[in-house]
């Protein structure tokens, strides 16, 4: 078990060392830099610029320096494009955001997805199990840029109570976390009614049906856990996606989170920002995937 | 204890669903009570340094944090009303100009507005370290172009004097008659000395000063709080020299980036005036609200720009040909909704009247065309459309494509690209025909001449002219306005003639404003004295 974390976080490592290393290159060969402005900005100002932020040193130059940076001082570099901002700071500044608007989707995922996947399984072929995956074709179908604006619209506008944007008031995460959630918990139910019907025809569950024992304590006691199992595997990545952030839910409810970051600093080229981000993107999916797997692990014995 | 925590936080919740849903009054009607306007502003400053900001949303945020010699006027373009000077009076030649400060300007931590901190305001723009883009701005004093430019490190050099206390005098380059206007512009405000000094160095980029928890302006509010991507909320300065006289408590800016969501916060009731507003919320508001819906004359053009270096496009014929088969009115009702079909550059002014040459005339297109070797459009080659991803620029190009088909007979190709990869491309004329579009920074039709002249940064037509830059020169050495607008007229004659860009549409502005909001007019720039807006709460039915 040890061995295996060890294994993993060294194999975590050096995925977090490929990604920043590929990601500063590749936001380099994109056209442009971050002083590309509509209006020209003057040889000599661009000039001053460039040798403030280092940009004007040779490629090779620029990747020790950031490393080194990033290694020994922690630092992960300042915005360009905004006047003495550090990437740390939007971080600090968006993730607590994206974190809790995360939570609140992957509760409603869960708390909508499981029990729906679990019940379509279990009435396999029925009107419930088809209204289950009707809905879940229409979760996964739908983008969320459909599905925002319309929630936005027909409960924002109605309802006084709910804001169509914003996040100011205490029930302003409920429109971006419903919809956020419910495209996840389309994909946990597809999984979750997958992984159950596999292991309700498994033997040991037929077993205990034999045996007398009551279906609810079936599902509850013996089928549930290695049912999840795809769905668990699913939850890993889907959770640190979702608490990093999403670029559509944060501009159709102008939520100050995390996820309009990483659009808008490759459309402006921040690049510091890129690597910032996709670097501490990369460490939550490491993180979250290592959970996953060691929740994998206490589900099912055979992993052990 | 976890289920009894989630438990306690779920009935917090409901309680708030509860407690909001009891309380009909809407943020904005909240907002007008308190005498706050919350303003959709599109994105967030670059910063709240003043002199390292470059665009029109930042310029929101300025204009209520500092205040410049001179002022907006809340519905007159060209009126100039005393800001934090008395009086700014030109010599004879309209050369050198002389500022007398008011006595009783402060900064908001109290300190008194001098004559030092406007000397001291234009030395740190234009210090080559502070790297500030839009220091250009200031090359109209003597010197200042030279001084930003490294070629000299002597200040004293700039034509800036300092007489006293509250008053200095700026020597120009030349005589410059509309050189109030010009004062109204951000890059001319002052800065604190005694912050910034505290905080950095004059030419330090990055300079703590403008922290939010640092930032001290003269303006009529100052920062209250400051959350990215979230809002800016200023409030009342006490000591505003005319805090009296500001109607408002103060103003929320939110950044919001995506104007259906801007729209919709309107409609929720969630902001007073929006930043702007897409085509189809136009068309619905028109037919469902119109009395929210503004379509005012804004100061820019929309413009197709000419690869002069190219075949055919170093025709003259063709590039009048094309200009001519554009159906502006067409495409200024269908797809820019409420902009107006140009028939010049510059769009007019109280002052200025642009030449009228540009025309839709589809039988002296044919015929340009034909001289220029391609009648009927036969033998012309399939040149590329440069557009961006953003705003209506796909839909322009597409009804434009259609035009120069039927009109002409000519194949154009629509090449997309992603907004900095697109200004790469126009910027290093790596195109044949380029969607583009300019906004004056100040009203004179000098912003809308000046870059076409010969090595301009932001020409990107490789077209040069020698007459036209000739007909500019001549026009900064003269003082009266109405020779000065016939002789810039003469220059943009010889522009439109020359077609290296066909403009397509003068720009309106398109937005919703709440019916609490007073004394928001029409003007050019959109840049509104938040001094004269008042907030007046809807009567009870």
């Amino acid at each position: 078990m040890f061995k295996l974390l060890l294994s993993r976080f060294f194999q975590g490592l050096m995925t977090l060392f490929i990604l920043v290393t590929l990601t500063f290159f590749l936001v380099r060969a994109m056209p442009g830099s971050p002083y590309t402005e509509e209006k020209a900005v003057p040889a000599h100002v661009l000039e001053r610029m460039k040798a403030y932020t280092g940009l004007d040193k040779p490629l090779p130059t620029q990747y020790v320096r950031y490393l080194k940076n990033l290694i020994i001082h922690q630092d992960l570099g300042d915005l360009i494009k905004k006047d003495g901002v550090k990437v740390s700071e939007v971080i600090r500044d968006s993730f607590p955001v994206s974190l809790a608007l995360g939570l609140a989707s992957m509760s409603i995922a869960l708390m909508v997805g499981i029990p729906a996947g679990v019940i379509a399984a279990v009435r396999k072929n029925t009107p419930v199990d088809f209204a289950c995956l009707s809905f879940a074709m229409l979760g996964i179908c739908l983008p969320s840029f459909v599905i925002g604006p319309l929630l936005a619209v027909f409960a924002g506008l109605r309802f006084e109570s709910i804001h169509v944007a914003g996040w100011s008031s205490p029930t302003d995460w409920m429109l971006p976390a419903v919809t956020l959630g419910m495209i996840n918990a389309a994909y946990l139910a597809r999984l979750s009614r997958g992984g159950m019907l596999d292991v309700l025809n498994q033997d040991y569950i037929r077993t205990a049906k034999a045996k007398g024992v009551p279906g609810y304590k079936i599902i509850m006691r013996h089928a549930l856990r290695g049912g999840l199992i795809p769905a668990v595997a699913f939850i890993g990545p889907a959770f640190a996606s979702m608490i990093s952030g999403s670029f559509v839910i944060e501009t159709i409810f102008q939520v100050p989170g995390m996820g309009q970051h990483f659009v808008n600093a490759a459309t402006d080229r921040e690049f510091f920002l890129i690597q910032g981000l996709v670097l501490f993107y990369g460490f939550l999916i490491v993180a979250a995937n290592l959970l996953a797997d060691l929740a994998q692990i206490a589900l099912n014995p055979r992993l052990r | 204890m976890f289920p009894a925590e989630m438990l306690r936080q779920l009935t917090v919740s409901a309680l708030c669903v509860c407690l909001v849903a009891c309380e009909k009054e809407s943020q904005v009607d909240r907002a007008t009570r308190e005498g706050i306007l919350i303003m959709g502003n599109a994105n967030d400053p670059k910063s709240l340094d003043l002199q390292v900001v470059t665009g029109v949303l930042d310029s929101n945020v300025m204009r209520s944090l500092f205040e410049g010699l001179v002022q907006f006027h809340p519905s007159d373009d060209l009126a100039t009303p005393a800001g934090s000077a008395l009086e700014v009076t030109p010599d004879e030649t309209c050369t050198v100009w002389t500022v007398k400060l008011r006595q009783d300007a402060k900064w908001s931590d109290g300190h008194e507005v001098t004559a030092e901190d406007y000397a001291f305001a234009y030395e740190r723009i234009l210090t080559p370290d502070l790297a500030a883009k839009y220091a250009e701005m200031l090359y109209f004093v003597k010197g200042a172009e030279a001084f930003n430019k490294g070629e000299t490190k002597d200040f004293s050099t700039v034509g800036l004097n300092i007489i006293d206390k509250w008053t200095f005098t700026m020597t120009l380059r030349g005589p410059t008659p509309y050189f109030r206007e010009l004062l109204k512009h951000y890059t001319w405000y002052p800065v604190p000395k005694h912050v910034v000094l505290k905080h950095g160095t004059i030419g330090q980029i990055g300079n703590p000063w403008s922290k939010p928890a640092n930032h001290v302006g003269n303006g009529p509010f100052r920062i209250k709080s400051y959350r990215r991507t979230d809002h800016i909320e200023v409030e009342r300065n006490p000591y505003y020299w005319n805090a009296q006289n500001v109607p408002l408590n103060g103003i929320r800016f939110l950044p919001i980036n995506n104007p259906y969501t801007e729209a919709r916060m309107f409609r929720d009731g969630q902001i007073h005036v929006t930043y702007t507003a897409p085509a189809e919320v136009v068309d619905m508001m028109k037919k469902n609200h119109p009395s929210v819906l503004r379509q005012e004359p804004y100061f820019g053009t929309d413009l197709f720009r000419f690869n002069t270096t190219r075949k055919p496009m170093d025709d003259i014929k063709v590039r009048r040909a094309l200009s001519m088969t554009l159906d502006r009115q067409a495409l200024c009702e269908n797809v820019y909704r409420g902009y107006v079909p140009p028939y010049g550059l510059t769009p007019p002014t109280r002052g200025y009247q642009p030449p009228a040459d540009v025309k839709f005339d589809i039988a002296e297109a044919k015929k340009l065309f034909a001289e220029a070797g391609f009648p009927d459009g036969k033998g012309f080659p399939r040149l590329k459309l440069l557009v961006s991803s953003r705003e209506a620029a796909a839909t322009i190009g597409a009804a434009t494509q259609a035009m120069w088909r039927e009109h002409l007979g000519v194949e154009i190709e629509i090449e997309h690209k992603e907004w900095t990869a697109y200004l790469v491309a126009m910027q290093s004329l790596d195109f044949d025909i380029c969607s583009g579009g300019w906004i004056g920074d100040y009203i004179d039709p000098l912003t809308f001449l000046e870059m076409w002249s010969p090595g301009n940064g932001n020409n990107n037509t490789g077209w040069v002219s020698q007459p036209f830059a000739d007909k500019l020169a001549e026009s900064f050495q003269l003082t009266d306005p109405s020779e000065r607008y016939a002789k810039l007229k003469q220059a943009e004659q010889i522009l439109l003639a020359e077609a290296p860009m066909a403009p397509v549409a003068w720009r309106s502005k398109n937005y919703l404003i709440h019916p609490s909001v007073k004394g928001w007019n029409p003007l050019l720039l959109d840049c509104h004295p938040y001094t004269s807006v008042r907030l007046v709460p809807r009567k009870k039915d």
